[in-house]
């Protein structure tokens, strides 16, 4: 679904991310650990085309397709979505009105927002004033409603309190149809700090991000453990 | 009394304004209140009626508790249909009411500068609105200003006064011909809102690319009163320059103004509100929205605070969508006591990138981004703003979206 060969990135000249290679297969779900500022983000935004990411070198193909150089309207429409990890603010512009914007497939969106405890903040301005918790929902809720066939979820559990958390996992399952007994189509890649999320995910694969680039991979909760116990240390001694 | 008046006028015929490019009066022509045939509504062509429409006034008049029209300097009509409430053309107001007197030039210098000289010196007649005391109009009254003739000036005075514990709600559509293209607009406007009544007053300006439009008005807000004023100015025009003064003269008083502006290349819009807060336990509220595509936006606004406990807010955001687009916010806050509570919010710029592109991750392409945000932008819900001309500043907003992007 998702090929990434040997890409390096430039943020206002700064080197983000060093050759990165990386494969996920239709189906599968793959989650990205790393510190803080260690290009996880960065990947994202270079795989859905923000214009600041600057590719220098590599290439990124989707459904055997070139999109290095398409224009972000064009990856979404192609199948690939984003919940951002802090989204902008947009005065003026309501939060049902993002919502239909997203809305492919003419779902109810008050139906969906009323099932995952959304319905107040759809008449908002979108993201003012949302705490961290409603904003990572928004997030999802309309991702749910852009059914995208690339998941690409960043930091979807920082800051959100316990109990959104299962409503949030809910969303996140329902996204990527784990529920489903018949093979997956969905692709997902996953930004996680905190782990929680691999409680609510079926993980195919993690990797470890350093400086940039990948450092490790393997199972994601065994990569996890391994990250709780020693840090990130390791990691970088370890040149998997 | 009006001989004082006049000389004051011609000796400020000359004078130039504070703020605004300088027009030279002498080059449009002053239509002689008896040059024309009469107008009436079934003289209007179709043409006509859809310009003065598209600024906000019904001439099928549904819904409407009052109408007043205008073309150039002559009267087309003026109706009333609800009682306790007077609609008139202001000679004839002046004539019927020698109290009047106590309120002509009184919120508004007439040697202000030779705008205001020129609407005493050849004055073509305008509005008097009045709700009589307690008489609460909640259907909107309406009344439109057009510029017929090619290269005239249109000198107009208008009075509103909503008596003591009364409501008027008033939509004024200013508008020219769909051929005219240049002329100069000259409007007196006198607000008296006495104690404990609500006056809200919201004006869609549709011009044409050389006009030049100059109004002074001049608000008197008394004890537990409430003026709101909405301004939209979406259509091109050449030069647009006003500032009018509201003065909060008793405790609970209050003033809230908001405006949208676009302005196209080649138009310069010079406005602002300044609210002088006279009394304790006042309040005034300015909003401007403006949006450049080229033009040159000024955006002013003066709050002044005299008395303690009085609180007052300016906000100013302004969005660049052209490279040689300019907006230059100049918000002032002048507080002469320590219980005042006085804030400002300027922001001025482009779209931010970070927002288009979010939009575009949702599968928007630029152009729809923008136009999303840009939309939302205007989008701003008035506060106490009747339904029916919510409505109508809706329409013109969306009316224009399609020629501004």
């Amino acid at each position: 679904m998702l090929e990434i060969n040997d890409l390096w990135v430039d943020v206002n000249g700064e080197q983000v991310l060093k050759g990165v290679n990386l494969t996920i297969p239709s189906g599968e779900t793959h989650i990205l650990f790393g510190k803080n500022g260690s290009g996880k983000s960065s990947l994202l935004m270079t795989i859905m085309g923000f214009r600041r990411y600057k590719v220098r070198q590599g290439r990124l193909s989707f459904k055997g397709q070139d999109i290095t150089t398409m224009p972000i309207d064009q990856r979404a429409k192609m199948g690939i979505g984003l919940a951002f990890q802090r989204p902008p603010s947009i005065r003026g512009v309501k939060t049902r009105d993002v919502f239909n914007i997203c809305n492919s497939n003419s779902v109810s969106c008050d139906e969906l927002a009323g099932k995952f405890e959304f319905s107040g903040l759809m008449e908002r301005e979108l993201n003012v004033g949302f705490s961290g918790g409603e904003m990572k929902k928004s997030e999802l809720l309309q991702l749910l409603l852009q059914d995208p066939e690339l998941v690409m979820l960043d930091e979807p559990e920082s800051g959100v309190d316990l109990e959104n958390l299962e409503i949030l996992g809910k969303a996140i399952n329902k996204l990527l149809q784990k529920y489903l007994w018949r093979t997956r189509a969905k692709s997902g890649l996953v930004i996680s700090h905190l782990g929680f999320i691999l409680n609510y995910i079926e993980a195919d694969a993690g990797y470890v991000l350093l400086d940039g680039s990948i450092h490790c991979r393997g199972n994601p909760r065994e990569l996890f453990k391994g990250i709780q116990r020693h840090g990130y240390r390791e990691c970088i001694q370890c040149q998997r | 009394m009006s001989e004082v008046r006049r000389n004051r006028a011609a000796q400020a015929k000359d004078k130039k304004a504070a703020f605004g490019t300088d027009v030279d009066l002498l080059q449009y022509q002053l239509l002689a209140n008896h040059e024309g045939d009469p107008l009436d509504l079934e003289a209007l062509t179709q043409e006509d009626r859809d310009k003065i429409f598209q600024s906000g006034v019904d001439l099928e008049e549904k819904g409407r508790a009052g109408t007043f029209l205008q073309a150039d300097h002559r009267i087309v009509h003026c109706a009333v249909k609800q009682p306790g409430l007077e609609v008139l053309p202001m000679a004839q107001a002046l004539e019927e009411y020698s109290w009047l007197e106590d309120y002509y030039w009184q919120a508004v210098d007439v040697d202000a500068d030779k705008y205001t000289a020129q609407a005493e010196l050849h004055f073509q007649n305008g509005y008097f609105i009045r709700a009589l005391e307690g008489q609460r109009i909640t259907t909107p009254i309406q009344a439109c200003l057009y510029m017929k003739h090619e290269n005239t000036a249109q000198n107009v005075h208008n009075i509103i006064i909503a008596e003591e514990g009364s409501e008027l709600n008033i939509i004024t559509g200013c508008a020219t011909a769909p051929h005219l293209q240049s002329g100069i607009h000259i409007g007196i406007s006198e607000f008296y809102v006495k104690r404990g009544a609500k006056l809200t007053f919201t004006m869609i300006h549709d011009w044409a690319e050389e006009v030049m439009v100059r109004p002074r008005s001049g608000i008197v807000v008394e004890e537990d009163g409430l003026f709101l004023s909405n301004y939209v100015c979406l259509k091109p025009v050449r030069s647009l320059q006003m500032y009018p003064t509201t003065r909060l003269t008793g405790p609970g008083a209050v003033a809230r103004f908001h405006s949208i502006l676009v302005a196209p290349p080649g138009c310069e819009l010079d406005t602002g509100a300044r609210v002088v807060l006279e009394a304790s336990h006042t309040r005034a509220e300015i909003i401007s929205r403006t949006i450049t595509t080229g033009g040159v936006i000024k955006a002013r606004g003066h709050l002044k605070g005299l008395k303690p406990d009085v609180k007052a807010h300016l906000e100013c955001h302004g969005l660049i969508l052209a490279e040689e687009g300019t907006i230059h916010a100049i918000p002032e806050l002048e507080a002469h006591t320590a219980g005042a509570e006085m804030s400002h919010e300027a922001a001025v710029g482009k779209i931010a990138e970070e927002e288009i592109e979010y939009l575009m991750a949702r599968g928007l392409t630029e152009e729809e981004a923008i136009a999303t945000i840009v939309r939302g932008f205007l989008n701003v819900q008035i506060e106490g703003l009747p339904p029916e001309l919510q409505a109508k500043v809706d329409q013109a907003i969306e009316e224009s979206e399609m020629s501004m992007l």
